[in-house]
């Protein structure tokens, strides 16, 4: 059992699995983490499946104390976490003992931490997955983010050795994203200057951005005919482009058919670098092709595969 | 798009993970760990030549329960009425008697996409309001929208249905799926709060045919 001390103000911190994919015709998105490697990445430290339900928690983190031991590991934006008030290492295996107290600070850099538990969070399961969707009120903690007082059920584990991510990827993306497009399906319907705006202008994260989507404010994409096109389906990374001119990422609690123009759809691979990045700060859009977007994709993965995590010294103790 | 949503689903087109109909297109996603882009669009095509052949399974009919006339559930019946040139008695049987086709569900949980008769087409509010309950019936533009969760709207509410048509706490919790015909059957505000209550203990069964 993991209790929650303090977990701020604002309904930053969900549980998530890797989502409920498959519920879109019902108008459910699939949800899950944002930064997927990273997620991934802790569960493993941890002895996980993939799929474990852990935390996300963003720009700020909770307060958390272990009822009974277990491993925990932090992966993600750098919150500085500490154990009963000393830094530990992000992308680390930490063993708890009963007792022990954790914090994760404000973001010193990225904007999202992912904390894996071993054994996993034991919520029920909600149409096949315990990820959070706090719009529709669905999955993780009833639905909802975690707030003081709350108790998280870890489901039983082992206690794995102690090891780390060697060479985790950096927590900054800097002031400059630059995320890979492929270009449609209705990039037809803005002027060529309108597109060329688009790949080559900075566009600012807005802070109203969430789990939902990515907000940005920058040069304007021009419509060629009209914002409005007959409702039909978002996809992952969907840019689509209102009558203001500004671009909307659709992310993992997208609504799932919308009526504004798409102009490109964000490389599933590179929504994870987009969810680092902190509102005030710039996004840039490069276009490729399907099937260097293909290719792309097979590499990342084979990156994911290849994450080496290193055994540090001894077994943790247990306690 | 329904028909093409059910061959490629029966066919069980490889690397197709999930699909999302709506008016006129159908969003398709796969694994391109397991398809290829090109592939993928030759099975799809090779699909599209059976539709006139498909056969659909038949539609089910849900009937929504629908209290018109209460000025506290319904509160721009009035308004909408004088703005179509209809009494509302008239607004409500064109409403009530047309059958709906569920074109898709989508932007909040569980909300279908319905076309109205073309007598009650009408411009939506020019200011739209920030919260409508869930269960609100509303006409907007040429749509019949059934609101399913607490959301801003700009549509004209003439009604409200008892029934949940998202309720996270069920373990089914859409009640509509693409591809049904809902009707809408008028009820006084008596039967609606009985029916309410019976929809929070979970023990209300919708009428589907």
């Amino acid at each position: 059992m993991i209790r929650v001390l303090d977990a701020g103000p604002l309904p930053l911190t969900t549980v998530q699995d890797l989502g409920r994919p498959g519920h879109l015709r019902y108008g459910i998105p699939p949800s899950g983490p944002m930064d997927r490697l990273a997620f991934v990445a802790a569960n493993r430290l941890v002895g996980n499946a993939d799929g474990a339900a852990g935390l996300e928690c963003a720009l700020v983190g909770p307060r958390l104390e272990a009822m009974r031991p277990c491993a925990i590991a932090v992966t993600g934006a750098d919150m500085a976490p500490t154990v009963n008030g000393e830094r530990r290492p992000r992308w680390t295996a930490i063993a708890l003992r009963a007792g022990d107290q954790v914090r994760l600070g404000p973001a010193k850099a990225g904007m999202r931490a992912y904390v894996a538990f071993s054994g996993g969070i034991d919520v029920p399961p909600v149409l096949g997955s315990r990820a959070t969707y706090m719009r529709g009120q669905l999955g993780g903690l009833e639905g909802r983010a975690l707030r003081k007082g709350d108790t998280l059920r870890l489901f039983d584990a082992p206690i794995p050795p102690a090891r780390r991510v060697v060479d985790p990827p950096d927590a900054d993306p800097g002031l400059e994203v630059t995320v890979r497009v492929v270009l449609g399906p209705e990039a037809d319907r803005f002027t060529e200057a309108g597109v060329k705006a688009f790949l080559t202008g900075a566009y600012e994260l807005l802070q109203q951005s969430d789990r939902m989507g990515a907000r940005l404010r920058g040069p304007r994409i021009a419509h060629a005919r009209g914002h409005d096109i007959i409702s039909n389906g978002i996809a992952l990374g969907t840019v689509q482009v209102p009558g203001d001119g500004q671009p909307i990422v659709l992310l993992v609690d997208r609504q799932s058919a919308g009526g504004y123009t798409k102009i490109a759809t964000v490389c599933s691979f590179d929504i994870g670098r987009l969810a680092q990045q902190k509102p005030g700060r710039h996004v840039r859009f490069q276009a490729v092709d399907v099937a260097e977007a293909h290719r792309l994709l097979h590499e990342h993965r084979a990156a994911t595969d290849r994450l080496v995590l290193e055994t540090i010294g001894q077994r943790m103790e247990k306690s | 798009m329904r028909a093409l949503e059910h061959l490629i689903q029966q066919k069980g087109v490889p690397g197709v993970v999930e699909m999302v109909p709506s008016y006129s297109a159908l969003l398709v996603y796969y694994d391109p760990l397991v398809v290829g882009y090109d592939a993928l669009c030759a099975s799809v095509t090779a699909v599209t030549r059976e539709l006139d052949t498909a056969v659909l399974p038949p539609a089910r009919v849900v009937e929504l329960p629908c209290c018109y006339d209460d000025p506290e559930l319904a509160f721009d019946l009035e308004a909408a009425a004088v703005k179509l040139g209809l009494e509302p008695p008239e607004l409500v049987r064109l409403h009530a008697e047309a059958t709906y086709h569920v074109y898709f569900i989508g932007f909040t949980p569980g909300l279908p996409y319905l076309m109205l008769p073309e007598r009650l087409r009408i411009p939506r509010l020019d200011t739209p309001r920030t919260a409508l309950p869930p269960g609100s019936v509303g006409l907007g533009g040429g749509q019949c929208c059934v609101y399913s969760v607490e959301s801003p709207g700009g549509f004209w509410i003439i009604g409200r249905t008892p029934l949940r048509l998202y309720d996270p706490e069920v373990s089914d919790p859409v009640l509509l799926q693409p591809g049904d015909t809902v009707r809408f059957r008028p009820i006084d505000r008596r039967t609606f709060g009985e029916i309410a209550a019976a929809v929070a203990e979970h023990t209300y069964r919708p009428v589907i045919t």
